[in-house]
């Protein structure tokens, strides 16, 4: 930083010389002078407030009053309507007959209570004859224990201490499975068709115009008995047409495709939302949640946002009866990186 | 539809949904052969019709188009768009365009509804498309339960779960449906504005695109059990609401509690 | 009170005359609370409005823990899968857990239950934001310096606690809002390096969502977080009656005494008073305000999102600083695929970084700050009159520039929002905050800075020179002059009566070596102090007198004005 006090501020009368205001200070006047309220003076002044205060303890009581008309007036339907005016009723009625309390001791303090401030002393937190009594006080604690002259209670104390948490922790192994490689796996295979979400019905390949996204799980899916839910949070793929000349599938990937149908991941790379919204006109898919954008054209490439990876791509192909089918599983794990994927 | 969402779980849902899925198959592959032909414009419009909706297009919309909506590099070909797209992109004002963007914007519309079903007709001319949505779609009378399903897994990413609208890339973004007539909505499904995709029949059959309707119109209608909405944005204008008004009301209420009476 | 009235001979007993008397008496003899009222009756505590956000945070926690205690008894935290056969026509039949299912039920078939909801959930948002406007009051008035140091890491400690306390709220009626939002959590929980997984699958009791998360964050959301957070309130309390309660400068009032009010009556009543006055408000709010309509979002499935998915407010920076953070900078990736002789590893900084650094900077510098300060200052004094923020132009410039990083990540949750609302490109808004989030808090220091050194400079201009009244007078030579009204001493007092410490040179130590760290406690403290602004002296105000005899002349009228 250097000297930088010849900065603006010295230039100015405004900056003192260290040391100097020790001695050139103003000295603290004290407490400003009473002043009294209206209330205080005017006999009609304070009636009128009591009247007030009154009048706002008997808004809580009109309040209170009509949180029960409001409960038990109004019978609710299949429609909203009762309900909202149940809720606005009841709502504002706790409101008046809290505020009408609230506001009435507050206005009875402020307009009819003393008014006077008054300063209290502070005191030491901590006296030194305390600290001093206390010193001595855990010095005859411990020479009591005899802590320090039996080292062999001290250290095995030490240890069992240390010790005895540990199976706190491990009771809790049993929260949950481990991983094995299921992140790897999803319910795809080769030769699971494609299926509409939700109500499961195959897809066929002529069904799949230019523009068009479906939002598909796997057929077997909606058969599972358990463990379907998570089971579709790793399955679900967004199938979308191009015209084929806009996709540019990479060495070995030429067949993923058919006739420009393609089929994605649709849990983002970056923490795991589904990423759905499909642009047909500039291909791009964006997640909503933290505006990742897969380019469709570039194999989903990030062209914006924090995701790093592409989406993974799930082979397919059309079965001898026109339905889209999978090749097989992902090859590679869907949804956010972690740890072990490699 | 619906009662097949109830039951799927069941432990026989996968012997019924096999044979569902056989007979769904043999009888849906024996009349559905393409999807063109199944959307193929079943309107009837008069000669007269398109012929003035010729001359309204030449007047209006060839500059970006094309004198035969071939398509410039203003504006894209409008062989096989179909009635349906014309009804949306003219009736809602989006077209024409007031200028070029990152997507049309909705404004007043620009034509009478007798001038945009003659430019409709014309268009409908130039190729299959999708024809103007029947009137038995559009009745609102589906199931709002099996149209919010189809509504979340399908639309609620850009327009939002409560059809508040969202933010695309680079300027686009997908509107709010409150205040959209259903035709429009049907419409836009089959039509694919802008970036929207296209969802066909086959993707959602005329019958979800009803219950969607009647989710939204349900929806739209039924008010707010809560209070006000706050623009039905969620935590985002929850939040915002409480440090100001909330906040506001409560640091009011401490300068009174602090301050001295006069 | 008969109970204040005891007799001092210990022989002859109290003999209360009425029936409340007896029942007062019975109950002090047992637990001797007229100790207590002695000590604590007429205890002195000060007035300001800016010393109320503490307690808008207890009474909405107290208004938690009611409306929480009612939602209990109908809110079922299971993950069974149930169809829903309620009266809400757009959800007639859907499958759902049974957790969103007896949601909708208490919102739409218990009479109140919406309503108790939506207190629930306003008095959530209202305690998190009540507890941090506090601790930026504490901060900005330099109440966290000796002796309430430790007040302050509890005070942080229940910032954190709000936070959690509200984010297993949150995600309890396992609607698609807070599902999505779960399972950010599971993919942020999945970047921590080699236990990442481990932890995702313990959490969830195997792959995500599974079965068993609605019920365990259940348990900690009603019992283990809320149990924390009374335990931290009540240390903080009685660490507030050990301190007694700062107070903002001003005559009469220095570091060895409290002026205040007299807890009762006064005090008592305007607290109290004031908790039915939270109530009432957030009872308005209730019955005016929708807040979180689950019934909008649908039940969890992981396919569905909305736009537009957010997290309530507190947990919004974390998630803005997902946004912001670039997956790629520059064509360097930030997963980074580490070579290990077993295999290799992932570790992705996307992720890992905008979750943990932005919250480890800010939540490391807020539980430090007060030792960083006093290293800095070597004040070991106790201080309970607080700083005026522009008499600590850097401490309040450091905040600032604290509060501008926060907001930054914050605006950022809602990057969406923005594009739809103001018509912005949604790339151009995250790139502008981009630059903001590095840029913002610079200017932010510097800008308050500035702004304060000029603040105090009026401060003193005021005290020497009095107000500027507005009234010109002509001197007999002809001159034109505005008439200064002196300030009356109380008022100059308020002014003038600060401290401003100047820059320290590094210590040398016993071998006469200014070590490296005196040297860096000397940088700091010129950062802290070089630019600073003196309070006026008696002597200047002196000297001006004797220039301005016109004003001195006008002394009659500085009072009132």
């Amino acid at each position: 930083m250097g000297n930088h006090s010849d900065g603006s501020p010295t230039s100015s009368d405004a900056v003192a010389k260290a040391g100097h205001e020790e001695v050139d200070k103003f000295q603290d006047p004290g407490l400003p002078p009473h002043r009294l309220r209206l209330a205080d003076t005017d006999p009609k002044a304070a009636k009128r407030a009591e009247r007030q205060v009154a009048w706002l303890f008997i808004i809580s009581i009109v309040g209170t009053l009509l949180f029960f008309v409001a409960y038990f007036g109004i019978r609710l339907d299949d429609t909203f309507g009762p309900l909202r005016l149940q809720n606005t009723l009841l709502g504002l009625g706790v409101a008046f007959a809290m505020l009408g309390i609230g506001t009435g001791i507050v206005h009875w303090a402020r307009a009819l209570m003393p008014d006077h401030e008054v300063a209290e002393e502070r005191h030491a937190i901590r006296s030194e004859e305390d600290r001093l009594a206390a010193v001595q006080i855990v010095d005859d604690i411990l020479d009591e224990t005899g802590i320090k002259r039996r080292p062999l209670i001290r250290n095995t104390l030490i240890g069992a201490v240390a010790l005895a948490p540990l199976p706190a922790i491990a009771i809790f192994r049993d929260l949950g499975p481990l991983p094995g490689d299921s992140l790897r796996h999803t319910l795809w295979k080769e030769g699971e068709r494609l299926a509409r979400d939700p109500d499961g019905t195959p897809i066929k390949a002529s069904d799949v115009t230019i523009g068009s996204a479906f939002h598909v799980i796997p057929e077997s899916l909606n058969s599972l008995t358990e463990g379907k839910i998570a089971a579709k949070a790793k399955a679900v793929v967004l199938l979308m047409r191009l015209n084929p000349e806009d996709l540019n599938p990479s060495q070995g990937r030429e067949d993923w495709g058919y006739n420009g149908i393609v089929a994605y991941s649709k849990i983002c790379t970056h923490v795991g939302c589904p990423v759905a919204l499909y642009e047909q006109q500039t291909h791009h898919l964006l997640c909503p949640c933290h505006q990742s954008t897969f380019d469709l054209t570039q194999e989903c490439k990030v062209i914006f946002g924090p995701a790093v990876r592409p989406l993974p791509q799930l082979p397919i192909a059309v079965d001898a009866d026109g339905y889209l089918v999978a090749q097989s599983d992902f090859h590679e794990p869907v949804g956010p990186s972690f740890w072990e994927r490699g | 539809m619906k009662a097949l969402s109830q039951k799927r779980r069941h432990p026989l849902a996968a012997l019924a949904l096999l044979v569902m899925g056989l007979m769904l198959t043999g009888g849906l592959y024996a009349v559905v052969t393409t999807v063109n032909q199944a959307k193929a414009d079943t309107t009837t419009y008069t000669a007269q019709e398109v012929q003035e909706g010729e001359k309204l297009f030449i007047a209006n919309c060839a500059t970006c188009h094309g004198l035969g909506a071939n398509g410039t590099d203003a504006g894209p070909s409008l062989a096989g768009v179909g009635a349906a797209a014309v009804d949306f992109q003219v009736g809602t004002g989006r077209m024409p365009m007031q200028m070029q963007g990152p997507q049309a914007r909705q404004k007043p519309k620009q034509f009478t509804t007798s001038q945009t079903r003659e430019m409709a007709a014309y268009v409908a001319t130039l190729g299959d498309g999708p024809a103007l949505p029947e009137e038995q779609y559009i009745d609102g009378g589906g199931d709002a339960a099996v149209g919010g399903e189809l509504f979340r897994v399908n639309c609620a990413m850009c327009h939002n779960a409560a059809a508040a609208g969202g933010a695309l890339t680079r300027g686009k973004f997908a509107p709010p449906l409150a205040g959209v007539s259903s035709s429009h909505i049907y419409s836009a499904m089959v039509t694919g504005p802008q970036n929207m995709p296209v969802f066909n029949d086959t993707n959602i059959t005329p019958e979800g695109k009803r219950d969607i309707i009647t989710f939204l119109n349900t929806i739209e209608n039924q008010g707010a059990p809560g209070g006000a909405q706050l623009g039905s944005l969620g935590p985002v204008s929850e939040g915002l609401f409480l440090w100001t008004v909330v906040l506001g009301v409560i640091i009011g209420f401490t300068i009174w509690l602090t301050s001295r009476t006069s | 009170m008969s109970t204040t009235q005891q007799t001092p001979a210990q022989e002859t007993p109290f003999v209360p005359a009425t029936a409340t008397g007896r029942i007062t008496n019975f109950v002090d003899e047992r637990v001797g609370g007229s100790g207590i009222l002695r000590e604590f009756g007429r205890k002195v505590f000060p007035d300001h409005w800016s010393f109320m956000f503490g307690e808008v945070a207890l009474y909405s926690f107290v208004i938690l823990l009611l409306s929480g205690t009612f939602l209990t008894f109908f809110f079922d935290p299971s993950m069974a899968e149930t169809h829903y056969s309620g009266p809400y026509v757009p959800l007639k039949g859907v499958e759902m857990s049974v957790a969103y299912d007896s949601t909708l039920r208490l919102s739409f078939e218990v009479r109140g239950g919406l309503f108790m909801r939506q207190v629930h959930h306003w008095s959530a948002l209202l305690f998190v934001a009540a507890v941090s406007v506090h601790m930026l009051r504490v901060f900005f008035t330099g109440a966290f310096r000796k002796p309430r140091e430790l007040n302050w890491v509890v005070g942080g400690v229940l910032l954190i606690l709000s936070m959690a306390a509200g984010f297993t709220g949150y995600s309890l009626p396992d609607d698609l809002l807070s599902g999505n939002g779960l399972r950010i959590i599971d993919g942020v929980v999945k970047s921590i390096p080699v236990i990442g997984t481990y932890i995702s699958f313990f959490l969830f009791g195997g792959e995500f969502p599974g079965t068993a998360i609605i019920g365990r964050l259940y348990m900690l959301h009603i019992m283990l977080v809320p149990a924390m957070i009374l335990l931290m309130i009540a240390i903080h309390l009685f660490m507030v009656v050990v301190h007694k309660h700062t107070q903002y400068p001003g005559p009469g009032r220095n570091d060895r005494n409290v002026v205040g009010y007299p807890l009762g009556p006064v005090y008592a009543a305007k607290a109290g008073g004031f908790f039915f006055i939270m109530f009432g408000i957030i009872a308005f709010i209730s019955a005016t305000f929708q807040i979180n309509p689950v019934w909008n979002y649908g039940p969890y499935d992981p396919s569905p999102v909305s736009a537009g998915t957010q997290p309530d407010w507190y947990i919004g920076w974390v998630d803005g600083a997902l946004r912001l953070m670039p997956g790629w900078v520059f064509n360097i990736p930030m997963e980074w695929h580490i070579p290990f002789p077993w295999g290799t590893n992932t570790l992705s900084m996307n992720v890992l970084a905008p979750a943990l650094i932005p919250a480890g900077i800010v939540f490391t510098l807020l539980f430090i700050y007060p030792w960083i300060e006093r290293w800095v200052t070597r004040d070991n004094r106790e201080h309970h009159v607080l700083d005026r923020p522009r008499n600590a132009p850097t401490r309040t410039a450091i905040g600032v520039a604290g509060f501008i990083f926060y907001c930054v990540m914050w605006a950022a949750a809602s990057s969406d929002l923005i594009a739809t609302h103001f018509e912005v490109s949604l790339n151009d808004a995250l790139y502008w905050m981009r630059a903001l989030f590095i840029v913002g808090p610079i200017l932010g220091f510097i800008i308050t800075k500035r702004v304060a050194l000029a603040l105090q400079r009026k401060d003193r201009e005021i005290a020497l020179h009095g107000r500027e009244t507005g009234r010109i007078v002509r001197l007999p030579h002809g001159e034109f002059q505005e008439i200064h009204a002196q300030l009356d001493d109380y008022k100059r007092y308020k002014l003038v009566g600060f401290e401003s410490p100047v820059p320290e040179e590094g210590i040398p130590n016993e071998n006469g070596i200014v070590t490296k760290k005196e040297n860096l406690r000397s940088k700091l403290s010129s950062f802290f102090f070089e630019d600073r602004v003196a309070p006026a002296a008696p002597s200047e105000l002196e000297a001006g007198h004797h220039h301005e005899a016109i004003t001195a002349a006008d002394d009659d009228k500085a009072i009132t004005h």
